[in-house]
């Protein structure tokens, strides 16, 4: 009846897990009091749950990777926590099944759980209103991405409390993978929540790809489009190409697990190199998934920052293009180690050392922006200005790394660990912080609290420093990485300054919540009237903050690049119509949140071989579709009346 | 502005502190092989090629948005200048120059450090196959007829020639010290060459996560002078144990921190039959255009 699943697999024995469970369901019960006493049920579930509206997906997806920042940090605390103690006759605080759990849950989480739901979001509010448009191209698919998401999250969050999670790293290799080696629960979850939320992510970059291609303001041709925009682009092609391969890979481990063949297995025929080559097939181009949004980002915040135009816009474009494709024809350098021929390797080296040219091209172009500027520093300035100065040292290493014979003696080391956080800390997530920083007041419709969220910068940066330059010198010792236990006392103070560090970037992140809650209790004193707070340059900035749901009460006609500083300059910027058009606008509707819970439903009857449940919950998603599918009432008419309402009660507000 | 340069000052310094402290300890960069001593020199000349690019990027990144603060209006300041046909060139140049050159290097070298290259030397190589376990490692002496589990004891001076397989999930054999490391694969024979310049106690270790007692497949890598070393064949040889398919199959049971064994003797078939297990056709990670062969290995 319940498959494998029994009161068991509730791990009561161990308190730590404990712990985070009842922390979680306090955190979760908490919430659910708060939206109960202020009688808030009705209007989430009108207003957001059930929306189509991109803007509002996009705001839920950075709260969700926002609470999965908490979730995979507290990880990371505990692995430095847990390492700097464990040298010798001690056993640190953590056995070797959990220690192995907690490294898994961390990279999966930050990865797929943190940085994909965060850009998803970012693109999700922004790039419609970049390109003019008053939504993306499959508003339905928005909310089945999003909910989707959410199911492989809840997925996660469930194998806290219930069973345990992968042991075999977030990358999952085989056969360790397989069910000889992980015969429990752990490796469905981490299989199950990936394959759930990966087909969410496919849909984003279908939806997003479409919607830049086809529904940009008239005038806005591709080269005067916001590089945020272009990075979406690239972004989206690059998830578009990459993410069925996972979903293969991902696959054909299900057929090995669930009905016993031999894809990837030690015997009858298996070969866990097709698993490598797979996995990072996709890998690798995840990597620059998670980075050109950044990117994108980087180079809105230069620009507006700087009061200049961004140096070398065909450059950056061409430059990403570049490590677009590129970006698919590296993914040996991942395993250097595993035998392949000598010209294979060589190869797969210098297509790795080539990827690098584009990336500092990009780097001086964002420079030369700065030069002959004038130079606000502004949070997500400061943000910027941290990873164009630290960046380049991750970008250093890993040239270093995509030299084959280099990497024989540095594969798989506390170097290697500290090269891809120098890239997707100072990267990616800087980027996201800034974008955050940059696009709340836009979102939500009231300026952050600029001093939380300089000293968050500064927590974050020199924390970084503290926390990973001590790897960089651990690799060089001979430090292999995932080690519960080691026993060369050499290695004992740099783990400790690296445990010092993640103590500063806890701090940092106790800034940016003490941010969110002070400007929220300050809303009304920051409250963004005009709609563009830095005097921004492109198009979202021409519209109120938060803008209305059909973002344009007139569709703007670009006839530059920086169409909205274009439209300033030439005085046209807030031009009031003479009159107003009834809109056409997709209706919310509870059909995405209901393909979620199914999945998750699926998801989680899958893992525990729940089979009745499996297949009633799988012919439950094919249900819900086909209901959507039948349905010819998914718009409804905005009166101009009532279009006429808003923008006036806009333009008294800013007068 | 004043706060990162700050930053960067202190960091710097104990940056060069730590160094200068535990030098010895830097295994990567203190090579006791040549093997090692060559991917050492490729680590430093891309280190300081790259500074090339790194240095100035990190200097243009601090100096130019303090240069160009708005509170500074005495420096120039041209909004719509947004394109410069030399320093676009400069940009493309002057790393694909860097490239160029570390990739000649990557192409040199990687032949030059095939790790299925045998070494140049006049001494007569020493065969080792090497089977990693769960989660111990395994080390057989064909030559020698002995085998030893957790320590792996060998010539100074002598060029090494290992045939690696797993019994388990895949590994990564790897003495920091020597040189390159390689997968372990089950099924599959990699191989390796390495060489130690002078007698000493290296560390070895397993660079693949491989499950609970990863962290303890560590072994002591011993280069001794080759009499020392005929003498401690000897010592083996004493061994009352001997590693048949049998006892074999013991060590094949999980287990971890497994003290050191010695065996006075091996079966020859005990490495072919480990890989057999999983690939009844001998086929090797490495393709180099041969077709796999059935039967016995090599």
């Amino acid at each position: 009846m319940f498959g494998k699943l029994s009161l068991s697999a509730i791990p009561y024995h161990d308190p730590i897990v404990m712990g985070a469970v009842v922390g979680s369901l306090l955190a979760g019960f908490g919430v659910i009091v708060l939206l109960t006493y202020f009688k808030k049920w009705t209007y989430l579930w009108k207003e957001w749950l059930i929306s189509f509206d991109h803007k509002k997906i996009g705001i839920m997806y950075i709260i969700l990777s926002l609470v999965m920042l908490l979730r995979g940090f507290s990880d990371a605390i505990m692995l430095r926590t847990h390492q700097a103690i464990a040298l010798g006759a001690s056993q640190g605080f953590l056995p070797p099944d959990h220690f192995n759990q907690i490294f898994s849950a961390h990279g999966t989480i930050m990865i797929l759980f943190l940085a994909m739901p965060f850009l998803s979001g970012l693109m999700n509010i922004i790039v419609p209103l970049q390109i003019g448009a008053r939504d993306v191209a499959f508003p339905f698919l928005n909310s089945v991405s999003f909910w989707l998401t959410v199911a492989g999250t809840m997925l996660i969050m469930v194998s806290l409390g219930v069973g345990e999670f992968s042991r075999a790293g977030w990358s999952g290799y085989a056969p360790l993978t397989e069910l000889a080696y992980s015969p429990d629960t752990g490796v469905d979850y981490w299989m199950w929540s990936i394959q759930i939320a990966g087909l969410g992510t496919l849909l984003t970059g279908i939806n997003f790809l479409v919607t830049i291609l086809k529904m940009r303001a008239p005038g806005m041709t591709l080269m005067r489009m916001p590089l945020f925009t272009w990075t979406a682009v690239f972004t989206n092609v690059l998830i578009i190409f990459s993410f069925p391969v996972l979903t293969v890979a991902l696959a054909l481990l299900t057929l090995d697990r669930y009905l016993g063949m031999h894809f990837f297995s030690n015997d009858m025929g298996g070969n866990m190199m097709m698993y490598t080559n797979l996995f990072w097939t996709w890998g690798h181009p995840e990597v620059y998934i998670v980075i050109l949004p950044a990117f994108g980002i980087f180079s809105e915040v230069v620009s507006t920052f700087s009061r200049k135009k961004l140096f070398g816009y065909g450059s950056l474009v061409y430059a990403t293009a570049a490590i677009m494709f590129l970006s698919f024809a590296v993914w040996v350098h991942h395993f250097f180690t595993m035998g392949a021929s000598v010209n294979v390797n060589i190869f797969f080296g210098i297509s790795t050392m080539l990827i690098a040219i584009p990336t500092g091209v990009k780097v001086f172009n964002w420079l030369f922006t700065m030069y002959r500027g004038r130079v606000s520093f502004t949070t997500p300035m400061y943000w910027t200005l941290g990873f164009l100065s630290t960046f380049a040292v991750g970008g250093l290493a890993g040239v270093l790394l995509s030299i084959p014979p280099a990497d024989f003696v540095l594969h798989n080391s506390l170097f290697l660990i500290a090269h891809f956080h120098n890239m997707l800390v100072p990267g990616t997530l800087f980027g996201f912080f800034a974008g955050y920083a940059y696009w709340f007041p836009k979102a939500i419709g009231f300026r952050l609290n600029e001093t939380w969220g300089k000293r968050a910068f500064w927590c974050w940066l020199i924390g970084f420093y503290m926390a990973f330059i001590p790897l960089y010198i651990l690799g060089f010792m001979g430090m292999p990485r995932r080690m519960q236990h080691f026993d060369n006392p050499a290695w004992q103070p740099y783990l400790i300054i690296a445990l010092l560090g993640t103590g500063v970037i806890c701090l940092g992140i106790g800034c940016i919540i003490i941010q969110l809650l002070v400007s929220i209790k300050d809303r009304h004193a920051n409250r963004d009237v005009t709609g563009d707070p830095w005097d921004g340059r492109t198009l979202e900035w021409a519209t109120a903050s938060p803008p209305p749901v059909y973002n344009f009460a007139t569709i703007p006609v670009v006839e530059d690049r920086d169409a909205f500083w274009d439209m300033k300059e030439k005085g046209i910027a807030y031009q009031r119509p003479t009159q107003y058009d009834p809109i056409e606008m997709p209706k919310n509707s509870w059909h995405g949140v209901a393909i979620g819970v199914l999945a998750f439903v699926f998801g989680f009857s899958m893992i525990w071989y729940i089979w009745w449940l499996a297949i009633v919950s799988f012919l439950g998603l094919i249900a819900v579709v086909i209901a959507r599918a039948s349905l010819d009432d998914i718009h409804e008419i905005i009166p101009a009346a009532e279009v006429a309402r808003i923008e006036n009660l806009r333009y008294q507000n800013m007068a | 502005m004043k706060k990162l340069y700050c930053t960067f000052a202190v960091l710097l310094l104990l940056c060069s502190a730590v160094l200068l402290q535990g030098c010895s300890e830097l295994l990567v960069l203190n090579p006791k092989g040549p093997i090692g001593h060559s991917e050492y020199f490729l680590i430093i000349i891309s280190f300081v090629l790259m500074l090339l690019v790194v240095v100035p990027v990190i200097v243009m990144s601090l100096w130019f948005p303090l240069k160009y603060r708005s509170t500074n209006k005495n420096a120039p300041y041209d909004p719509n200048w947004c394109y410069s046909k030399k320093i676009e060139i400069a940009m493309w140049l002057i790393p694909i120059a860097i490239v160029s050159v570390l990739s000649f290097l990557a192409w040199r070298d990687t032949h030059r450090l095939d790790p299925y290259l045998p070494l140049k030397s006049d001494a007569a190589p020493l065969h080792v196959k090497v089977v990693s376990l769960d989660w111990k490692w395994l080390f057989i002496y064909p030559e020698q007829n002995i085998a030893v589990v957790n320590e792996f004891v060998f010539p100074a001076k002598v060029p090494l020639s290992f045939q690696i397989t797993s019994d388990t999930v895949m590994t990564s054999f790897f003495i920091p010290q020597l040189g390159s490391q390689i997968y372990a694969m089950a099924g599959m024979e990699t191989k390796l060459h390495l060489m130690a310049d002078e007698p000493g106690e290296y560390i070895g270790q397993n660079q693949q996560f491989s499950g609970a007692g990863y962290p303890a497949m560590t072994f002591k890598a011993l280069a001794d002078s080759k009499e020392h070393f005929e003498a401690w064949v000897q010592q083996v040889k004493q061994s009352p144990q001997r590693l048949d398919i049998a006892r074999f199959k013991e060590l094949q049971k999980p287990s971890s921190s497994v003290p050191v064994l010695y065996f006075s003797s091996v079966d020859p078939e005990l490495f072919d039959y480990i890989i057999h297990q999983y690939n009844p056709i001998t086929m090797d990670a490495h393709p180099t255009g041969d077709m796999p062969h059935s039967g016995h290995g090599q």
